[in-house]
């Protein structure tokens, strides 16, 4: 460890030297985010889910939200590295140990609430030893720990110059793994032949769109910020071409979800689920409309795309639209999904004292949202 | 490291000699006796549930030897049909005397079904 | 999973299904199987199920509801938070108006999609049929809740008091029901069945599917029966007249 060689003419991203002003003052909010989620888990842990809002309709809440955004983004994240060793551009690979750095943290973070979230965390050691192979949870807990190890792996190769050469294969590893844990992220909603919200093969592909364009909005916040705070810009060059690539995989996502929603228009027996999600759920069809439609989608692509936004300033008002819009859509796909009843009787109006036939509820508990940040 | 191993055994010992005083006087059970001698079931009582638990739960066998139902029946204070509650209740009583967490009964009845029947008798 | 010599226990299984006797006047009460004997394993020769005329089934009336709850331990659910293994479903033909009501609870997949999906195997499907939860197990993931058909799982968001010795529940755990697995290894009848019969209604058929001599195959040959969300072709072990 002590022999490795120094990197200073490698061309670092950002600048290397002493830690700047303010970095006490980052990592003592970090710590206090930290904080409230170690004490909203620990209350969950002893009262029980009955104090987060989830109920037996709405099972995945909140915590899902934040954490599936997390999951996927995380393997979006790894863009950079993924142009820099795959397709071997010289300006991304640059870039390509915090692209993984970037794609391990926000992987972890994604865990960390999941786990949390179970109804007995402490039995992880159960999940790690009883497999189900016909689940694609199960598969997916293989991919998760997979991309873990790949991506750490990575990150050495690119950091230890004796490893140079097996950067390439390690990305390209890192790259078709990642494609796959994304169709898993996706397919754990895709397989669920019983919900209307979800069974659908464009469910894996529409994730995989989702991770490429939110990965590459985060990386975009976390570059922007770190150069700022560094007073050294990012090239402007690349940054355009990174801006553009995110217009692209916007575009990518709004095409999929329109094709999600009309194939589902087309079907009868869809059209109730398609009604409330699109114009009677509340907040679904705003969020929808509003959260995704018009902030994630139509906002960023006139700040990508515009001839007169060029600055950093938009492209970061653009990543960071991008990601309220994954927030809506999000929550619409989740906890609509589940809030929309299930149609158990084709043809009758149900109704009982276990809510068939009506809309979920789902209450305003805040406390879930404290944990959810602890990523 | 033979003088560390000395020390050792002098902990252990005093350790047992130190526990010895304190050995947690438990509820009698019914019933002539267990299912296995008492040192068998100290020693692997977690074993034979764990085992059996899998037996019923997956293959559904039933009235075996060993079941958590039956020490349960067994064990129970006379009063309150219970094997939790106080040092002296047999489950509690001899898991703090060990310091093992016990958390079969958060989830398993901890009170024979008669002290369950009388209960619902009460407040239906 | 296991061999199992299906040959001896389809022999027991016969001799004693249709040991039909009047127990009272009438009332006639057909003893499907014997209790199994103590270290035998549930036969995969059996395939428990359970037929709802819907035409019996009266509006309004939970003797089904609350003899479940009873039998284990489940407090009456009133949140959405809280546990419900059984509940009783009104229903209206949305062409004809025609009124109909029926208890709805796990239904006992043949393919079941909470089986598939457990990432730990903790819901599983017993040889006989009976699809289940090991808490031992499970990790409260919820998936088994997000993938079946017929929201007949809960999760437990609190603590537990006043558990049954036949029903073990807890805190972060999904549960079910589980066809009164206890009753049925003993050769009785779900507490479901029994209260719905005791309400003078008999609207619950209980029995082995496989035997072709057991009441409910015998009704299921001759009426028109369905399985809910049929479309899935999850193959239900509990079937309805009359939807």
């Amino acid at each position: 460890m002590a022999a490795r060689p120094a990197l200073a003419h490698s061309a670092p991203a950002w600048p290397t030297g002493p830690a700047p002003r303010g970095f006490t003052a980052l990592a003592a909010a970090g710590a206090v985010v930290l904080a409230l989620a170690v004490g909203a888990a620990h209350y969950m842990e002893e009262r029980g889910h009955v104090v987060t809002g989830m109920g037996n309709e709405v099972v995945w809440g909140l915590p899902h939200v934040f954490a599936i955004f997390l999951i996927v983004a995380a393997s979006g994240a790894l863009n950079v590295a993924s142009v820099g060793s795959v397709f071997g551009v010289a300006a991304y690979k640059r870039r390509a140990a915090l692209s993984a750095l970037l794609a391990l943290a926000l992987l972890v973070g994604g865990l960390l609430v999941l786990v949390l979230d179970l109804g007995r965390p402490e039995r992880l050691v159960v999940a790690a030893t009883h497999y189900n192979f016909r689940s694609i949870f199960a598969w997916n807990m293989i991919l998760y720990n997979g991309f873990l190890a790949i991506v750490a792996g990575y990150v050495w190769v690119n950091l230890e110059r004796r490893f140079a050469s097996l950067a390439t294969p390690v990305g390209i590893l890192a790259f078709v793994w990642r494609i796959v844990l994304t169709t898993g992220t996706g397919s754990i909603f895709g397989f669920l032949v019983a919900r209307q919200g979800y069974a659908s093969g464009l469910v894996a592909p529409l994730f995989l769109a989702m991770s490429l364009a939110w990965g590459l909005a985060v990386f975009l916040l976390v570059q922007g910020a770190l150069a700022r705070w560094h007073g050294a810009p990012v090239p402007e060059a690349f940054r355009l071409r990174l801006r553009r690539l995110l217009g692209v995989f916007v575009a990518t996502v709004a095409y999929l979800t329109a094709v999600l929603h009309l194939t589902n228009l087309y079907w009868a027996k869809q059209a109730a689920f398609e009604r409330f999600i699109l114009v009677d759920g509340t907040p679904y069809a705003f969020l929808f409309w509003a959260g995704w439609a018009g902030l994630g989608t139509a906002v960023p692509l006139v700040l990508v795309f515009h001839p007169r936004l060029r600055g950093p300033r938009a492209t970061a008002m653009a990543a960071l639209a991008v990601i309220a819009g994954a927030f809506a859509q999000l929550y619409v796909f989740i906890i609509g999904g589940q809030a929309f009843p299930l149609e158990i009787f084709p043809g009758y109006a149900a109704s009982s004292d276990f809510r068939d036939g009506a809309i979920a509820p789902m209450s305003r508990a805040f406390r879930k949202r404290f944990w959810a940040w602890g990523d | 490291m033979r003088v560390m191993a000395a020390g050792l055994l002098a902990l252990a010992l005093a350790g047992a000699a130190w526990a010895g005083s304190r050995a947690p006087v438990l509820d009698a059970p019914r019933g002539e006796k267990c299912v296995e001698d008492a040192a068998t079931m100290r020693r692997s009582h977690m074993d034979f549930l764990r085992h059996q638990r899998d037996e019923t739960v997956h293959r559904g066998i039933r009235g075996a030897r060993h079941s958590l139902a039956g020490c349960v029946e067994c064990h129970a204070n006379a009063k309150d049909g219970a094997v939790l509650g106080s040092p002296s209740h047999f489950c509690q009583g001899c898991h703090a005397y060990a310091a093992v967490k016990l958390d079969c009964f958060e989830c398993h009845a901890s009170r024979t079904r008669a002290a369950q029947a009388g209960r619902q008798a009460r407040s239906p | 999973m296991n061999p199992i010599d299906t040959s001896r226990r389809a022999f027991l299984g016969r001799t004693a299904a249709f040991a039909g006797v009047a127990l009272a006047p009438g009332v006639l009460l057909y003893e499907f199987a014997a209790a199994r004997e103590a270290g035998q394993e549930a036969s995969a020769a059996v395939r428990w199920g359970m037929l709802v005329d819907t035409t019996r089934c009266a509006s309004g009336c939970t003797a089904c509801v609350d003899a479940c709850n009873a039998e284990h331990g489940v407090p009456k659910a009133s949140r959405p938070t809280d546990a419900q293994w059984i509940r009783k479903v009104e229903l209206k033909d949305l062409r004809t108006g025609a009124v109909r009501s029926a208890p709805v609870m796990c239904q006992h997949c043949a393919e079941p999609p909470c089986v598939d999906v457990c990432p730990t195997g903790a819901s599983f499907k017993r040889a006989d049929g009976i699809v289940l939860v090991d808490r031992h197990t499970c990790i409260g993931c919820r998936y088994c809740m997000m993938a079946c058909p017929y929201k007949a799982r809960s999760f437990v968001h609190e603590p537990t008091t006043g558990q049954k010795t036949d029903t073990p529940r807890g805190k972060g755990c999904v549960e079910s029901c589980n066809l009164c697995a206890h009753r049925v290894d003993r050769g009785e009848k779900p507490a479901c069945v029994d209260a719905c019969s005791a309400a003078g209604h008999r609207a619950i058929v209980f029995g082995d599917l496989n035997d072709p001599s057991s009441e409910i195959a015998l009704r299921v040959r001759s009426v028109a029966t369905s399985q809910l969300r049929a479309d899935l072709r999850t193959d239900n072990g509990v079937r309805y007249q009359g939807l």
